[in-house]
């Protein structure tokens, strides 16, 4: 049941149109007005502001390679999220691992822990689907106030940013800033390449009717899989990140209300649209900074903004954008 | 929320916001204090707005002596990453010192960012002790409390006034277990013994009967609480309404402010212990003190040991920073550490106290009884002395403590 | 004194007890949710705040207007349910024809509203409310002492429950309830105003949530916060039962209540972690939940 109402709420797209590397002109023309920002923005804006927005980015483009393109609502990602920056966070700090390999770390684990609740979860759907995942999510959070080695409600604290590859120091906020422009830019490239790459094509299928794609010979469960891996792999990368940036790994990034978040940020911004996770994330992220003096307040207007995006602008910032210009963003 | 809240926070938006780094760098001859606390959970009460607003006091109190102080204020929702990257900006940004921080995780998680930037911070809202042992570092205090002092007063108090069997109900983080470890050792030590203990998830706990009654089963004639606001609360009115109270069995409430008695009303809280190392009733000094800020204070709050805190500490780093001047000052943190650890602190709130080594502020404790409703005479007139504990007792001796600084 | 498995038995029957009490506030929210979902298709994540609201209406009454406890038994849940009649008309009602979750962002984002509104007015060390006098006092059970207001939630909500299992299997408001749920249309063309009835049983969904706010704000203090920790549980108990399961949330509601509680005496930390480990185990084997219809 869920499947079908499922392809009909997402924003679907048009006719694939090919232009430079799998992009259309105007994607291509997005993305290096995007490539320009990360490159000017430091000189502008607070380094670690944008550091921090750049990690949520990449998680929201995560969350939204599962719901954009399969159609699957996962309310819990928190749980991979919030474990790559435990991981990475341990790893650099308790093992002297380097920033690279302790980030790699912690997507290995976010990828096996995806592929487990992955496997349990992708047999139901819709809203069933939804609570599986928050239920596995809440005993990921359950094992992370438990376990001793994420410190409990202190987190891990005083993680070192370390030097990349053994050579570079990243102590320097600029020089971090560099890395994780890098990794976000890799990231968002790698969401991209699998959305056009033929199994993209199949995931969209399989969003739009599947039982229509079981029946041309589909194994339809072995896609969901592989995208909600590739996803958790992604969110553990940006959680693993995070943790480097600040040098401090808490509960606050596994708990349901951060699942809550990047839905947030997804919706905002455009379900199943390339540029909208990372808008929908510099917005939520802006806001939070900016109007933080305003208390409890906050949690008003994200809810605002919630009932909003909902009744009036379901295609989110650039979905609503690229509507106007007729062109996919 | 209200205006007066609105506007003690309009200053906080220059430092809060993401501002380019030119424009953001403060101007040489001002000094910034960001008071960072909990401005809407469940430890707003305690401190919150009117911890920024005590700071304030003080600043204005102070006056100009060659140099003007600014003071804002931000809310770190309880949580560690909050506070470490709302410290960084600020340190970033051109503040000169970071004050309150309660909730232990949080406390720790900035003492590590203002370490790393040689920023001053002094700790006067949260309660682990690992502030001075440990964790302690060169450029932080802890001002008016913590687990050791706490568990001393109390939990010793308690089993010389014949409760010698103890069951513990305690909040499963660092600060509830550091408080339950704390306050068992000084229990066995005046010969008591612990009955058992149960740690129950936080922050996620309302219903603290079954626990309760865990408690009752192990017929332990004292329960200790090692949590905080709203959980206290809850606890105590739960075991007032499963008749524990009535059957005799004490409750120590280990950490407990005057805002929560006066949220708890004296009928429920009458004959609770605690202990605090202010209240406004104490003598002539603190009474005119107390007296002469309140009506500045949100919901005519009297000032307790966290508020009362804030004013003391923002005093004594002042008094330090004029001593020895704006632009030395600015260069370092440990400097200005050292200079307040050499200065002798004195202030209308606290009288006379030193600074230990390792960031120790040395003051006297008191337990305190919470008085019945017929032997008040009025709002904020809550509290007996049942004790007191000179400075040289009261803490953690400087041996104990395991930091660092002490062994250099 | 005797033991089961190692537990003295007074303490594993008070245990006991207080998690039938506690399942009788899981029963009531998860009921609400059940008849709401049951008919609108929509997972109301206001549910919580809405909890919550019946508490604040109910302090208020007693604080603005005089009112007491029996009187905001009776006016918060209408009053609620009025809010929750005019947030279906002017939201809710415009979703019908998408996917549930998009019903599901919107209610979670009216949550976050609500929540974020009270804790600015009422602040968030909670506002105290006294137990009526009626039921003030405790009983002796021998094994424990039993407070006399515990004992009346759990009965006053298993009363609440039958009520409205009886009204919806048994009366002809429940048939046309259950027909339009099965088609909608259908019983629009007997001339049941089927929008009405979808409004004025989100009202009713509403209602049961701020009747078991009222119920819980003498045991817990009022607080803002009061209704996010307990809802995520609640959805793991509807989730078991069988959405839109009435009878199946009634007992899945007092059954987690009770699991809830024994593992408080044996592992309690995890005691907030096990209904979910239930609701994973539960969908796996059986999908629809433990009363549901596939």
């Amino acid at each position: 049941m869920a499947s079908e109402t499922t392809a009909g709420a997402i924003p679907t797209s048009a006719g694939e149109e090919q232009g430079i590397w799998g992009y259309s002109r105007a994607q291509f023309v997005a993305l290096i007005v995007l490539a320009g920002i990360l490159v000017v923005g430091p000189y502008f804006l607070y380094p670690v502001f944008l550091m921090k927005l750049l990690c949520f980015a990449l998680f929201a483009c995560a969350f939204n390679l599962l719901i954009g393109y399969v159609g699957l609502l996962s309310f819990g990602h928190a749980a991979y999220f919030g474990m790559g920056g435990y991981i990475a966070g341990y790893t650099a700090k308790a093992w002297g691992f380097t920033p690279e390999v302790a980030i790699l770390a912690g997507a290995a684990i976010a990828a096996a822990q995806g592929a487990v609740f992955g496997w349990i979860a992708i047999r139901r759907q819709g809203i069933y689907f939804a609570m599986i995942t928050l239920a596995m999510a809440q005993m990921v959070y359950f094992f992370c106030v438990q376990a001793p080695f994420t410190g409990g409600e202190d987190g891990i604290q005083a993680i070192p940013r370390g030097h990349l590859f053994g050579l570079i120091d990243l102590h320097d906020d600029m020089a971090m800033y560099w890395f994780v422009a890098a990794v976000f830019l890799i990231g968002f490239l790698l969401v991209h390449r699998i959305i056009h790459s033929p199994y993209g094509q199949v995931l969209k299928a399989i969003r739009e009717n599947e039982p229509r794609a079981t029946s041309l010979g589909y194994r339809t469960d072995d896609y969901k899989l592989v995208a909600f891996i590739l996803s958790a792999m992604l969110a553990g990368v940006a959680g693993g990140v995070k943790s480097l940036v600040f040098g401090i790994a808490t509960l606050t990034d596994v708990h349901w209300s951060m699942s809550g978040e990047v839905v947030l940020m997804t919706l905002v911004g455009g379900l199943g649209t390339v540029f909208g996770p990372v808008i929908g994330a510099a917005v939520i992220v802006a806001m939070q900074n900016y109007l933080a003096e305003m208390g409890a307040w906050v949690t008003v207007i994200q809810g605002g903004i919630f009932v909003i995006c909902v009744l009036a602008f379901r295609r989110g910032i650039i979905g609503e954008i690229a509507n106007l210009l007729r062109v996919k963003l | 929320m209200n205006l007066n809240r609105r506007s003690l926070f309009a200053a906080g938006t220059a430092a809060a916001a993401i501002a380019p780094l030119s424009r953001a760098r403060a101007q040489a001859n001002t000094i910034r204090i960001g008071v960072m606390n909990d401005q809407s959970g469940p430890y707003r009460d305690i401190g919150g707005p009117n911890g920024v607003t005590m700071a304030q006091i003080a600043a204005q109190e102070f006056g100009n002596r060659g140099f003007t102080v600014e003071v804002i204020g931000a809310d770190h929702q309880n949580k560690p990453d909050v506070g470490a990257n709302l410290a960084r900006q600020w340190f970033d940004q051109g503040v000169d010192m970071v004050l309150d921080v309660p909730t232990s995780s949080v406390g720790l998680a900035v003492n590590q960012v203002a370490r790393e930037k040689n920023k001053v911070y002094i700790n006067v809202g949260a309660a682990t002790a690992d502030l001075t042992g440990p964790q302690c570092s060169p450029v932080t205090a802890h001002w008016v409390y913590d687990t050791y002092m706490l568990a001393k007063s109390t939990g010793g108090a308690m089993v010389r006034a014949g409760g010698k069997k103890w069951f513990f109900i305690t909040a499963d983080y660092a600060f509830g277990h550091a408080l339950e470890r704390d306050t068992s050792n000084f229990v066995r030590a005046a010969g008591g013994t612990v009955a058992g203990a149960v740690r129950y998830p936080f922050p996620a706990t309302t219903d603290f009967s079954s626990f309760l009654l865990q408690a009752q089963a192990s017929r332990a004639e004292v329960i200790g609480l090692c949590n905080a606001g709203q959980d206290t609360i809850n606890s105590i009115k739960q075991a007032a309404e499963f008749g524990l109270t009535r059957r005799g069995v004490k409750i120590a409430a280990l950490l407990m402010f005057i805002a929560d008695v006066h949220a708890l009303g004296l009928e429920q809280g009458q004959g609770l212990v605690m202990t605090e190392s202010f209240y406004w009733d104490l003598n002539d000094r603190t009474r005119a003190f107390s007296r002469r800020v309140q009506p500045r204070l949100n919901n005519r709050q009297m000032p307790n040991m966290v508020t009362a805190g804030n004013y003391s500490a923002t005093l004594h780093f002042l008094k330090a920073v004029a001593d020895m001047g704006v632009p030395a000052a600015k260069a370092s943190g440990v400097e200005i550490m050292n200079r307040m650890k050499a200065m002798p602190v004195e202030d209308e709130a606290f009288g006379q106290g030193t600074l230990r080594q390792d960031g120790r502020m040395m003051i006297p404790s008191y337990l305190w009884e919470v008085k019945k409703p017929s032997e008040s005479t009025g709002p904020w007139d809550y509290l007996k002395l049942l004790q007191t504990t000179p400075a040289d007792e009261a803490w953690r001796p400087l041996s104990e403590g395991g930091c660092p600084l002490v062994r250099s | 004194m005797d033991e089961i498995f190692g537990i003295p038995a007074p303490l594993l029957f008070g245990q006991l007890l207080l998690g039938l009490i506690n399942g009788a506030f899981y029963a009531m929210l998860s009921l609400g949710l059940a008849v709401i979902f049951g008919l609108l298709n929509i997972i109301n994540f206001t549910h919580g705040a809405q909890f919550m609201m019946g508490a604040f209406v109910a302090w208020m009454l007693l604080a603005w207007a005089g009112v007491g406890y029996w009187g905001a038994l009776i006016l918060a849940p209408l009053i609620v349910g009025a809010t929750g009649v005019v947030i279906e008309r002017l939201m809710i009602s415009r979703l019908y024809k998408l996917d549930h979750l998009y019903g599901l962002l919107l209610t979670f984002g009216i949550g976050l509203i609500v929540e974020g509104v009270f804790r600015n007015y009422f602040g968030s060390s909670g506002l105290p409310y006294r137990i009526p006098d009626a039921l003030q006092g405790a009983w002796d059970l021998g094994f424990m002492f039993l407070p006399i207001y515990r004992g009346w939630v759990v009965v006053f909500s298993l009363v609440i429950c039958l009520a409205t299992w009886l009204v919806i299997e048994k009366t002809r408001l429940g048939a046309y309830l259950r027909a339009a749920t099965e088609n909608a249309p259908l019983v629009q063309a007997f001339g049941v105003n089927v929008p009405r009835m979808i409004t004025l049983t989100y009202g009713a969904g509403v209602a049961l949530a701020a009747l078991a706010g009222v119920l819980a704000a003498p045991i817990y203090s009022v607080n803002p916060q009061m209704g996010t920790n307990l809802i995520i549980i609640v959805f793991a108990v509807v989730v078991i039962g069988g959405m839109g399961s009435i009878l199946g949330s009634v007992l899945t509601g007092f059954g987690l209540g009770v699991v809830e509680g024994m593992t408080k005496v044996f592992w309690p930390e995890a005691s907030s972690t096990v209904i979910f480990v239930i609701m994973a185990i539960v969908l796996l084997t059986r999908p629809a939940g433990l009363f549901g219809r596939a």
